[in-house]
């Protein structure tokens, strides 16, 4: 139960903190994207803060402690820099270009009941399942191994 | 290069509260706060299901309750056509799946744990993007 409502706050946390910076707005997004015309590099101190508040929590607390309420934490596996990285991560960045959309605002601009912030989440889900798809059914086997 | 709508205190101020949830997150239930990875795990994992949907209800919440109690509107405008948000949601679940992670997983949560996977994934998404912006914009 616990683990519930610290998923819930967190998520609630998180999408307060796209709204203040308002990174929830694909225009603001593409701003920060546009850095050969009119640039707005507001993205880079949104990444600032965040890190500044969990860089110091994830190296003093996970050396010493367990998480409150899981027996311990989940972390990465992958080490490697592998194809899968450099391939997902450019198809990744060509569609966060294309609209200003990455998966967390477009998920938390639901709450502002506009039609294209459905239809992107509903592709992007489509994306996701399609994904695993072809991982599972067509290339099982494979090197590919998802979480 | 010229610098419009930088708006570096709000932006501060909004990515000290996202530190927030990352490290709640963290430090209750032990995972780090990468959405594409929850959003995908509610769709193909029976493993902390209702956790990972809670997660993505209170990510819809926040807006609204940043509305509600601030009495502050969000700028909001997208101006892309349907066909160009539709491809575009498309490769973003397709891209961060292959690749695990978006800008919290990768850019956030990654770069504060100083793993070298996620700071090339994210100048990696960062370079594309900005080409696609470049090409399209």
């Amino acid at each position: 139960m616990a683990s519930k409502i610290v998923s819930f706050i967190s998520g609630i946390i998180f999408g307060v903190g796209l709204s203040v910076s308002n990174m929830i707005n694909p225009e603001k997004v593409l701003g920060f994207l546009d850095i050969f015309g009119l640039w707005d590099p507001s993205l880079i101190f949104v990444m600032l803060g965040a890190i500044i508040i969990s860089a110091p929590v994830f190296f003093l607390f996970r050396s010493k402690n367990k998480p409150l309420f899981a027996d311990n934490f989940t972390m990465p596996t992958l080490k490697s820099i592998d194809k899968n990285l450099i391939i997902g991560s450019s198809i990744f960045g060509v569609g966060w270009g294309m609209v200003g959309f990455c998966p967390g605002p477009a998920i938390s601009s639901l709450a502002l009941l506009n039609t294209y912030s459905v239809y992107f989440v509903l592709s992007m889900i489509g994306g996701f399942l399609l994904t695993e798809f072809v991982d599972k059914i067509i290339i099982r086997g494979s090197k590919i191994n998802y979480d | 290069m010229n610098i419009v709508n930088f708006t570096p205190q709000s932006a501060f101020a909004g990515g000290i509260i996202i530190g927030f949830a990352v490290i709640v997150f963290f430090i209750g239930n032990g995972r780090l706060a990468g959405v594409s990875g929850i959003v995908n795990a509610t769709l193909v994992s029976k493993q902390n299901r209702t956790d990972n949907f809670l997660f993505i209800i209170g990510l819809v919440l926040g807006p609204i309750f940043y509305v509600f109690f601030t009495k502050i509107d969000i700028p909001f405008l997208i101006t892309s056509s349907l066909p160009i948000i539709i491809t575009a949601g498309f490769l973003v679940g397709i891209g961060t799946k292959i690749g695990r992670g978006c800008t919290s997983g990768h850019g956030i949560c990654g770069i504060s744990l100083l793993s070298v996977r996620s700071i090339i994934a994210t100048i990696i998404f960062m370079i594309t993007a900005i080409i696609t912006v470049k090409l399209i914009g």
